[in-house]
């Protein structure tokens, strides 16, 4: 009896391994691109808002006729934020024909990046992966685009310098203790180092949710004036919590771009986030052209506007596509049909003063600068909102580019 | 006529010792050697990368999987280390090769040894603890050897912990397409997989097994538990060594992050549902948990786009969470009505075939 079980359900196997050799169909006037996505995954709370932006971006980008006629389809693939499914989700999106993708995660970014010089994919990695990757001679399939988290790092040391800080100021780096934790402490070392101030640095150890010493010994011990964050998951919203806790002024902390959602404020309570300083690469709100698109995208379709619409982590999945959208466009315009992986890199590196109406900061990607110059903007925390606290800037560009320049020669 | 075991009688001791005694499964095991070593013909003429990326993947997680069962299933002792082995696999590959110019088989073989020596020196607690508390001991192993390789710079390269390493290379032949890297991959997994079936059958498996089934006993009759505990570390440590350091030169990168604490935990649900104690069951588990979530993940998607003409985005949280439950189900159903693994399942459907048609 039960050898017959499993004989039947060795036959479904068997048929599951069939359905895996089907893959996706051309066809002619269709540009095909695509995105991983972590919905399930440790970072479920970012996949789950970025994804949808994205999607709804190429949506309305489609409905408005596509690019120069042609529609984008854009695939999504789940990953669950596990390396060898980020491998098998590139391979099936190049696989469906995909000149372009969105890679997700630190760890896939670095697993992915020699497949893309290979198969000579673009991936454009937002916000993830090696610093070092804004240098285009060296990476030449590789797009960050958004600020990296060098240029993070030196933007958030130039807030605090434009903000009034003198030499001998303390400042604090709090950091999580994995590899993209820890990527900003040069630059954080050699800023501290070149303005005077008093610096130390504080390791949060993974998984990030035991962090009263190391807060106490910032506010109490070392009694710093500035604080630069850079924490993930759950820990930014623990953070806040532990200073808020510890009686330190929250307009005095600096967070880089993944300690600055919504998702943090409402983990923390929003009360006890007032005046948080959060960094963000992409606009907040709905008072952009661009999202005023999707929401009345959405009300012609006679459907309710998610609250996502607007926040921090859709914002940032309707950039990526943005990005992927205007490379496909300067690829199109440029180099003609049929689309390929080296066109849409040459047309991102075409990409020059892309605003998309103040959504964006200035953004011009040349073929040596991948990361579009390190454009960041602060938003305060006020009431239940983000307010925007600072223009669009950028910090130590020189510091920076000589990391960059540095970790090139190296290699 | 398919050959049964009536009327196969050995007449040489060569016959006797062989792995495989009966022309039937002598047959079957060339014919399956012959179709992986084919496999990429197919594939390459459809220009198929991304189902050659899942088959490359599974069989380097079943390296992996045998590994570990040596260890666990065949000696008994509980590792949930093997993710931090494989990591030491790992980066000894990638700092060799990328450093010192090392070709890729010896970065194999060193970062197997190298493994080898950490894991037994991980291993010396199973001489006094057993059970659950030694696997409390291993997962400290997987936290020091985190640790050490993140805040070690001359092990992780910098604060970015990975280190890339070139395309591996043999006389002048370059591992640079899916589809080579593959025979890569086979060679070693053959090698692994005949080696441990050959391993657990001698004097050392034998051994192994007395320990595991009462240690004390083991101790009576001769076992040197000492040597023999540390072996299997070490054996099973070589191994998962071996498949961190395909793994490097697989992504050509070394980064710990492929190998955290919920990936040792993967490995034991690999064996645990392939079959303690079996080195295919460990085969039949990495395919299972590696091959199910990408299958389930193409087979939801189609379902939902096919059958009921709702695209995937409306739906996406939904199917994806769906897929985790589906998973664990299946985890559930296969556990329940085979307890003893998916190589127990084979072991009935081969029984079932041994007397048929006259199966009464």
């Amino acid at each position: 009896m039960q050898s017959r079980c499993a004989t039947k359900w060795l036959g479904a196997l068997g048929v599951l391994v069939v359905l895996l050799g089907t893959g996706g169909l051309l066809s002619a006037d269709e540009i095909v691109v695509g995105g991983q996505c972590d919905r399930t995954g440790p970072t479920k709370f970012i996949g789950t808002l970025l994804c949808p932006g994205a999607n709804d971006y190429i949506k309305l980008i489609n409905k408005k006729g596509g690019i120069n006629g042609h529609t984008v389809r854009y695939i999504e693939v789940e990953h669950a934020y596990k390396v060898d499914r980020g491998v098998e989700a590139y391979e099936r999106i190049k696989r469906a024909g995909g000149v372009a993708t969105v890679d997700y995660g630190t760890p896939i970014v670095y697993a992915l990046t020699p497949r893309h010089m290979e198969d000579k994919i673009p991936g454009l990695t937002p916000g993830f992966g090696r610093a070092d990757a804004a240098d285009g001679e060296r990476f030449p399939y590789i797009f960050p685009v958004a600020a990296s988290y060098w240029s993070q790092a030196g933007a958030a040391m130039q807030f605090i310098k434009d903000q009034g800080a003198a030499a001998g100021a303390k400042v604090a780096y709090i950091y999580y203790d994995n590899p993209a934790g820890r990527e900003p402490l040069p630059i954080f070392r050699r800023i501290c180092e070149q303005e005077g101030y008093s610096c130390r640095e504080f390791a949060v150890p993974p998984p990030g949710i035991e962090m009263a010493a190391a807060v106490l010994d910032i506010t109490r011990r070392m009694r710093a004036e500035w604080v630069v964050s850079h924490l993930f998951g759950k820990a930014p919203a623990i953070s806040i919590r532990e200073f808020r806790k510890n009686g330190f002024p929250l307009n005095k902390v600096v967070s880089l771009v993944w300690g600055a959602g919504e998702m943090d404020m409402i983990a923390a309570g929003w009360k006890n986030a007032q005046g948080y300083l959060g960094m963000q690469f992409a606009g907040v709100g709905r008072d952009f052209p661009v999202i005023r698109d999707i929401v009345s995208m959405y009300e012609e379709d006679g459907q309710e506007v998610p609250d996502m619409v607007g926040q921090v982590y859709y914002n940032r999945g309707v950039f990526t596509a943005a990005i992927i959208v205007e490379g496909l466009r300067l690829a199109v315009e440029n180099f003609g049909l049929p689309v390929t992986g080296e066109k849409v890199k040459m047309g991102y590196e075409r990409i020059t003063d892309f605003t998309l109406g103040g959504f964006l900061p200035p953004l011009s990607v040349t073929a040596q600068d991948h990361e579009g110059g390190g454009w960041v903007r602060i938003y305060e925390t006020q009431g239940e909102d983000l307010v925007p606290h600072t223009e669009w800037f950028q910090g130590y560009r020189d510091v920076v580019l000589d990391e960059v320049r540095k970790a090139g020669l190296q290699e | 006529m398919i050959s049964r075991e009536s009327g196969v009688f050995q007449t040489s001791y060569e016959g006797d010792m062989a792995l495989y005694t009966l022309p039937l499964a002598r047959n079957t095991t060339r014919v399956v050697v012959a179709l992986l070593v084919l496999l990429p013909i197919p594939l390459m003429m459809a220009n198929n990368e991304h189902l050659m990326s899942i088959v490359t993947t599974i069989a380097l997680a079943a390296i992996g999987a045998i590994g570990l069962n040596i260890l666990v299933g065949y000696t008994g002792q509980i590792s949930i280390g093997q993710g931090a082995f494989m990591m030491v696999g790992g980066y000894t590959a990638a700092i060799l090769s990328s450093r010192y110019g090392m070709p890729f088989w010896f970065g194999i073989l060193a970062g197997g040894c190298t493994t080898a020596l950490v894991g037994t020196l991980f291993g010396i607690p199973s001489l006094r603890i057993k059970g659950l508390y030694l696997a409390i001991a291993t997962l400290a192993a997987q936290l020091i050897i985190e640790w050490v390789i993140n805040h070690v710079p001359w092990i992780s390269g910098g604060a970015q912990s990975s280190i890339y390493v070139d395309n591996p290379e043999l006389f002048g032949f370059e591992f640079n397409t899916e589809f080579r890297r593959y025979y890569l991959v086979l060679v070693v997994f053959l090698l692994a997989f005949f080696g441990a079936q050959n391993l657990v059958r001698g004097r050392i498996g034998r051994a192994f097994i007395a320990i595991r089934d009462r240690d004390i006993a083991a101790e009576i009759i001769g076992v040197n538990l000492f040597r023999y505990k540390l072996l299997a570390f070490a054996i099973s440590s070589f191994y998962a060594g071996v498949a961190g350091a395909l793994w490097t030169y697989y992504l050509r990168i070394a980064n710990y992050e492929n190998f955290v604490l919920v990936v040792s935990i993967e490995y034991l649900a690999m064996i645990i549902i392939g079959g303690l104690g079996s080195v295919l069951g460990a085969v039949f588990g990495a395919i299972f948990i590696k091959l199910f979530p990408i299958a389930l993940d193409l087979t939801v998607v189609s379902v939902s786009e096919g059958v009921f003409g709702i695209p995937y985005q409306d739906v996406a949280n939904f199917l994806a969470n769906m897929q985790l439950f589906l998973f664990g189900a299946l985890i559930i159903f296969f556990l329940t009505v085979e307890p003893e693994g998916l190589a127990r399942m084979w072991e009935h459907v081969k029984r079932y075939f041994r007397l048929w048609p006259y199966s009464y």
